[in-house]
């Protein structure tokens, strides 16, 4: 090949590294998804590792939008299971309601995501109207408050469907159904025989949708904009940048995203119930653990930990009472190797000489 | 028409003071300081015409427009740009996005565009960074477009701070103590960077700063403060030699 014409490979070499980035981040859950799909598909996949891998898509995608929020915009969210939770909730009651009405799987199912989206992308600005005007601390303890509301309130739903349309009510007997009546939501027995329409394929559809827009979203104008309401908010108001707006905006996507994790997440199980580990606080700090652990503001970072850590328990499950205590050393090794300057360091001097003997090997062929 | 007009311009914090009675009128196209030892209440009012404080008294225009108790955004978008004495820059983004943010207002695309990369995003971000490159070429940063901006040396973070300011497109430019921490020689190119930017972006700027030698061969006229009153005003070279600013600045 003549030095002249540009090989292909020196072509990718002009992307911004913004975007090369953002690509190998794509290619490592490309890479994730093909390995486990063919591992399940061939059959060499234990059915306990298969049944982790829908879970695995609805931590990996929690964490990307939390991501949004505490990194991107450096607001500290504890309440971000609680958008998940309306997500889960709305999707499973359309669902569950629309069963026979829509019987084209994929339809129903993308319905289910897009309402579940909106429902919690409302949630997320009637949350931030009031919220925004609240900084660090302050915005950590109400969001942590209105995750636990929404958790309860969904313990006391009571829904149900006859002939004459829906009826709402906090208590089983207030619902006042005909005969023909079905109560679909339950209170604290929550919503059963939901559909078992969440896949690995749509979850893996899913993580790469959300990749796409936050990381998209982030190399933007308007990433940019956060991204300056982080680093510096005076300054960021100088220089004419709406805060008010761009942190709404920014919630709002981040629970539109927790949203259709919530559904992915409900669609996986037959029944549905709300508790403490699934949509209190446990999960938004276990989703914060991820994020935190992958890097604030590090998309591919979340993604890993996300998927490493959901996973970890599970794989260690054959040393029983020893499990915990590896689990929470892995925590701060990895805490460690982030963070510490040494480790910054030895990673970087790593990636130069992966980088020098990728250029090398390039040279030479290019000699050749 | 004065390009900016202060009237009676005042605020006070508890019982204090902190600016009181102050006026200013600025011609379009003059290099204008504002001297006065330390808490004479310089900074306050760049935060008064920027709207991070409210005035509890007077008020301003810019161009005939009312500014008093407008928001910071808004204010920027009339036309008032800043620096801070203390410098902020959005430290984890490179020295090209920090300009970037400032070409916010001026060119723009939709949130949906940027995330479905609609052909108006490539458009638009090939413009923004064109003129951002163009912005950085003029304070000697083409070469650092990628560094972060953390990364920067001291001298060169004041520079990249009034050129994100300039990318917002200001009418009026206010600098807080630009050659603060500057050598000599950091100091005379500042001067020439400042010069060279009223003329080329047609700007009218109001300094605040300590280096006497700044202040006298740049400021065609300045106003003095001291202790949130104003002490003396007039032509450079004539407010310098006034005994009352001498006594103000080395005591009796």
């Amino acid at each position: 090949m003549s030095k002249n014409q540009p090989s292909p490979l020196s072509q990718k070499k002009q992307l911004r590294p913004v975007t090369k980035k953002n690509l190998v981040t794509y290619a490592i859950v490309i890479v994730f998804f093909a390995l486990f799909q063919t591992l399940t598909v061939t059959g060499n996949l234990k059915f306990a590792y298969q049944s982790l891998l829908v879970p695995i898509c609805t931590n990996v995608i929690m964490a990307v939008s939390l991501n949004l929020v505490v990194g991107v915009l450096g607001e500290l969210s504890l309440g971000h299971a609680g958008f998940m939770c309306i997500g889960a909730y709305v999707g499973s009651f359309f669902s569950v309601v629309t069963e026979e009405l829509i019987p084209v799987t994929w339809v129903r199912f993308t319905l289910a995501f897009a309402l579940a989206a909106i429902a919690a992308s409302i949630a997320g600005i009637l949350i931030g109207i009031p919220v925004l005007r609240l900084k660090g601390d302050y915005l950590a303890i109400v969001t942590l408050a209105f995750g636990e509301i929404i958790k309860s309130l969904v313990n006391v739903l009571y829904i149900g469907k006859d002939s004459n349309g829906f009826h709402v009510s906090m208590s089983s007997s207030g619902l006042n159904l005909l005969e023909d009546g079905e109560v679909i939501l339950k209170g604290p027995q929550g919503i059963s025989n939901t559909p078992k329409d969440s896949t690995f394929l749509i979850g893996f559809i899913l993580v790469m949708l959300s990749l796409f827009i936050v990381t998209n979203l982030m190399d933007s104008r308007t990433g940019r904009a956060i991204m300056s309401i982080r680093d510096n908010r005076i300054a960021a108001e100088s220089v004419g940048i709406n805060i008010t707006k761009y942190k709404l905006l920014v919630f709002t996507i981040s629970a539109a995203i927790a949203g259709c994790a919530g559904v992915l997440y409900s669609h996986n199980l037959s029944s549905l119930t709300a508790n403490t580990n699934n949509f209190g606080y446990n999960m938004s700090i276990m989703v914060l653990v991820y994020v935190v652990l992958g890097g604030l503001g590090s998309i591919r970072g979340s993604v890993i930990a996300a998927a490493v850590l959901y996973a970890l328990p599970e794989l260690l499950r054959g040393l029983a009472d020893y499990r915990m205590l590896i689990y929470s050393i892995i925590l701060i090794v990895m805490m460690i190797v982030n963070n510490g300057a040494f480790f910054l360091k030895l990673r970087a001097k790593i990636a130069q000489s992966f980088r020098n003997s990728l250029q090398k090997k390039k040279n030479e062929k290019e000699a050749a | 028409m004065s390009l900016l007009e202060v009237k009676n311009l005042g605020i006070t914090f508890g019982g204090l003071h902190a600016v009181e009675d102050f006026n200013l009128t600025l011609e379009k196209g003059d290099l204008y300081g504002l001297i006065g030892p330390n808490g004479a209440g310089k900074t306050t009012v760049f935060n008064l015409l920027t709207g991070v404080y409210k005035p509890t008294s007077g008020t301003f225009y810019l161009d005939g427009k009312e500014l008093k108790g407008k928001k910071p955004v808004d204010i920027n978008k009339a036309g008032i740009a800043r620096t801070f004495q203390n410098i902020r820059l959005f430290k984890k983004l490179s020295v090209l996005d920090n300009v970037k943010v400032g070409l916010h207002n001026s060119m723009k695309y939709s949130t949906l565009t940027g995330i479905l990369r609609l052909p108006g995003y490539f458009k638009v971000e090939r413009a923004m960074n064109e003129k951002a490159r163009e912005l950085l070429h003029v304070f000697e940063l083409d070469g650092e477009a990628d560094t972060l901006a953390s990364n920067l040396p001291y001298g060169k973070q004041r520079k990249l701070e009034i050129a994100r300011a300039i990318a917002t497109n200001p009418k009026l430019l206010l600098l807080d103590e630009p050659a603060a921490g500057m050598n000599p020689n950091e100091t005379n190119e500042l001067m020439e960077t400042i010069r060279l930017i009223r003329s080329r972006f047609d700007l009218t700027v109001l300094v605040i700063e300590h280096d006497m030698n700044l202040v006298s061969g740049l400021c065609e006229k300045i106003t003095v403060l001291n202790f949130g009153t104003e002490l003396a005003k007039g032509p450079t070279e004539e407010v310098l030699k006034n005994p009352e600013v001498i006594k103000a600045y080395l005591g009796e």
